[in-house]
């Protein structure tokens, strides 16, 4: 029997190693599909070991299993530790993100096919790296080391988006991702050392035992506290800072169905979740959580209503499920927040592969120039129903379960304006996402070439994360009970009456024309614009940008350059025009020298006399 | 007679000197201001020898006197080699040293 620490270890240490190797020996990395192969046997590594850490783990023993170095050594003991620490949420967590990381691994190499090879040993030596900081980031047992696999999953998603840096619109996202989660990340690092000078510990089990004890400070707690939330609005795309998601789409899409659906978005649930203890103590920033999220959840629908790009109505999508995640921490329902991580980890990896089927088979994302491809990929079509009904919470797929779980726990939690928000999303989010699904796979239109389902390699895990959607789904229906307290029983038959009449609006909108879209584009014109132009958000921040920060920019450069280095060129002019006066007195003549010689003496002698 | 007339002769022949330097033009005559001036030294170590009672004076003097005539050839040889490529010794046109 391995014990639970070496499993973690093992689960953390393989893709490292997948990396190390393939950043560190060349030819590996150019041979393409072999580091393919190495890349995904060691990801594969990780998810066995996950699955039997998983599988095991309550009975190890003790609720948490906790593995510390000590590390940068201080006076009077080390100031931090590195570790891992593994309880049942991290356990969980660690199996999703290792699975979704080895199923997306395993589809990129036939969705990428077409790349050169050195191309393909970068992506794979990338992915490596990302399934390192994600499962790094899940175990980490301290806010510091929290932190920098944080950043390192920051970095992995810069590197993904940009993978075709050649392409400008590629490059623009990645370095928006970049900066956008950086403003997040800026208020979570300060928070972390906020915390550290009132606590004097980094580690999450020190902070859980004071918050237990009632020994931790509360004075600023709940400044620090928002600070660290901050981190995961940035991660976790949250209004205002989910901006960055919908461009990254411009990444391959496995990388969106990993990082920007599945595994490295959901850190900000997992932040909060993880450190749900401390943020019982401050009850304030709960409910403000809770508002953002609802909210983010409503307007990222209302912006998924109007995009042509299938994967830009998915990322939409996401922010609007994380909003979801969000709303329910912000509630108290953390066991529901957490589980619809889970089930959106898996049904919205699938979604995105199943939209990458789609794009590598018609070669462009705009939905409308594809159209009756069920016909022609019927595979596809299926796995992205089951995806798709998952997402609109229809009984008895996943998303069902935990999406009635939220929507209980926001009642529950008194938070009545989010859940009314939340309840209006169920209805939007069924009727864009059967938009998407009408539009593609049944409504008339004419697609280019001749689609075609995808290869086994890609198909295998469109139908395992079929299955598990299904699944688990179909296991809680029959094991009956969430995870949470259930709410009033006339929430289970709203959120499905609300997501059934989305369908049912989507199929007379889209299949039968019943209804005109553009009549009912005309009917709330204002918002219709406004969610084209994404709520003027982008150019909000744009302007703020060339506004504010290029003026000042511009004022500090004039300082810089009419004042600061104005001080320096009046020193050296002065100096220079000094010098050719006191030139003037070098005559070149010796008498005139010795004039001064026999002055100065006459001076010391006259001085001296004096004294 | 005390020190003091032989020090004050010896300083009104430093300031002749002196101003034989600064004044004249042409270089032989600078040189033979510098030799008034060593020689307004010398007439003090002699005083100073004869008034302390100490020969060690005397013995400088004669030093100084010895060195000033090696002195004086090393300028006049100088004098006429600047004559020579200069075809001039005033002092006014010698001013490679200008700024």
């Amino acid at each position: 029997m391995i014990d639970a620490g070496t499993l973690a270890l093992a689960a953390l240490g393989l893709p490292f190693g997948a990396f190390v190797l393939l950043a560190v020996v060349a030819p590996l990395r150019r041979a393409g599909r072999a580091a393919g192969a190495l890349s995904v046997a060691a990801v594969g590594g990780s998810l066995l070991a996950a699955l039997i850490l998983w599988r095991t783990f309550p009975e190890a023993g003790a609720d948490t299993v906790e593995l510390a170095w000590s590390w940068l050594p201080a006076e009077g003991g080390a100031l931090a530790t590195v570790g891992v620490l593994v309880d049942s949420v991290a356990a969980v967590m660690l199996v999703l993100v290792a699975l979704v990381s080895f199923l997306v691994q395993l589809y990129s190499l036939g969705y990428l096919e077409d790349e050169t090879a050195p191309a393909l040993g970068r992506y794979f030596a990338y992915h490596s790296l990302f399934a390192f900081s994600m499962i790094g980031l899940v175990l980490a047992s301290n806010f510091l080391q929290m932190f920098i696999f944080w950043e390192l999953v920051g970095l992995c998603s810069y590197l993904l988006i940009g993978f075709w840096y050649a392409k400008p619109e590629a490059a623009r996202a990645a370095v928006k991702a970049f900066w956008v989660t950086k403003a997040g990340d800026l208020g979570f690092i300060l928070g972390i050392v906020l915390l550290w000078a009132q606590a004097g510990t980094f580690g999450f089990s020190e902070l859980f035992k004071m918050a237990d004890d009632k020994t931790l400070p509360l004075g600023g707690l709940s400044l620090i506290m928002f600070l660290i939330y901050l981190g995961a609005v940035g991660k976790s795309a949250q209004f205002p800072l989910h901006v960055w998601l919908p461009d990254a789409m411009e990444g391959p899409t496995p990388v969106s169905a990993l990082i920007h659906a599945a595994t490295m978005v959901a850190a900000g649930v997992y932040l909060v979740t993880r450190a749900y203890p401390l943020f019982l103590q401050t009850p304030d920033v709960l409910v403000l959580i809770g508002w953002v999220g609802a909210f983010s959840a409503l307007l990222a629908a209302t912006l998924g209503l109007v995009q042509a790009d299938i994967k830009r109505v998915l990322a939409y999508s996401t922010v609007s499920q994380l909003g979801y995640m969000m709303a329910a921490l912000g509630a108290g329902a953390v066991g529901a927040g957490f589980f619809h991580l889970l089930t959106h980890g898996l049904f919205k990896a699938l979604l995105f592969l199943g939209a990458g089927a789609v794009i590598h088979a018609v070669g462009t994302n705009d939905i409308w120039k594809m159209g009756r491809l069920f016909g022609a990929m019927p595979q596809t079509g299926i796995v992205f129903l089951v995806g798709t009904l998952a997402l609109a919470g229809i009984w008895p797929f996943a998303g069902f379960f935990s999406k009635d779980a939220i929507l209980a726990g926001v009642w529950e939690g008194g938070l009545t304006v989010p859940f009314l928000m939340l309840a209006l999303t169920v209805f939007l989010t069924a009727f864009y996402m059967f938009r998407v699904v009408f539009v593609v796979f049944f409504a008339t239109g004419h697609a280019e070439g001749h689609p075609h389902d995808p290869p086994l390699v890609m198909g295998g895990p469109l139908w395992t994360l079929a299955g598990l959607t299904a699944g688990v789904g179909i296991l809680f229906a029959v094991g009956g009970g969430g995870e949470e307290a259930h709410g009033p029983s006339w929430i289970s038959p709203l959120s499905l009456g609300l997501a059934l009449a989305g369908i049912a609006f989507a199929w007379l909108t889209y299949q039968r024309r019943a209804v005109s879209a553009e009549m009912l584009a005309r009917r709330v014109r204002p918002l219709y614009v406004a969610a084209l132009r994404k709520f003027w958000l982008d150019d909000l921040y744009g302007g703020i940008y060339r506004g504010v920060i290029l003026g000042l920019s511009w004022v500090v450069g004039w300082v810089d350059r009419y004042l600061v280095d104005g001080l320096v060129n009046l020193a050296s002019a002065w100096t220079m025009r000094g010098g050719d006066r006191l030139r003037r007195i070098q005559t070149g003549r010796a008498q005139d020298y010795l004039y001064g010689v026999a002055f100065g003496l006459l001076l010391v002698i006259v001085w001296s006399y004096w004294h | 007679m005390g020190l003091q007339p032989y020090l004050i002769l010896a300083a009104v022949l430093f300031c002749i000197g002196l101003f034989g330097v600064l004044t004249r033009r042409n270089a032989i005559g600078i040189l033979l201001g510098i030799e008034l001036m060593l020689n307004a030294v010398n007439v003090n170590l002699v005083a100073i020898a004869r008034y302390a009672a100490d020969p060690a004076g005397l013995v400088f003097t004669l030093f100084t006197i010895s060195i000033t005539v090696a002195e004086v050839a090393v300028g006049l040889a100088i004098v006429i080699l600047i004559f020579r490529v200069r075809r001039t010794v005033e002092a006014d046109h010698l001013n490679l040293l200008k700024g």
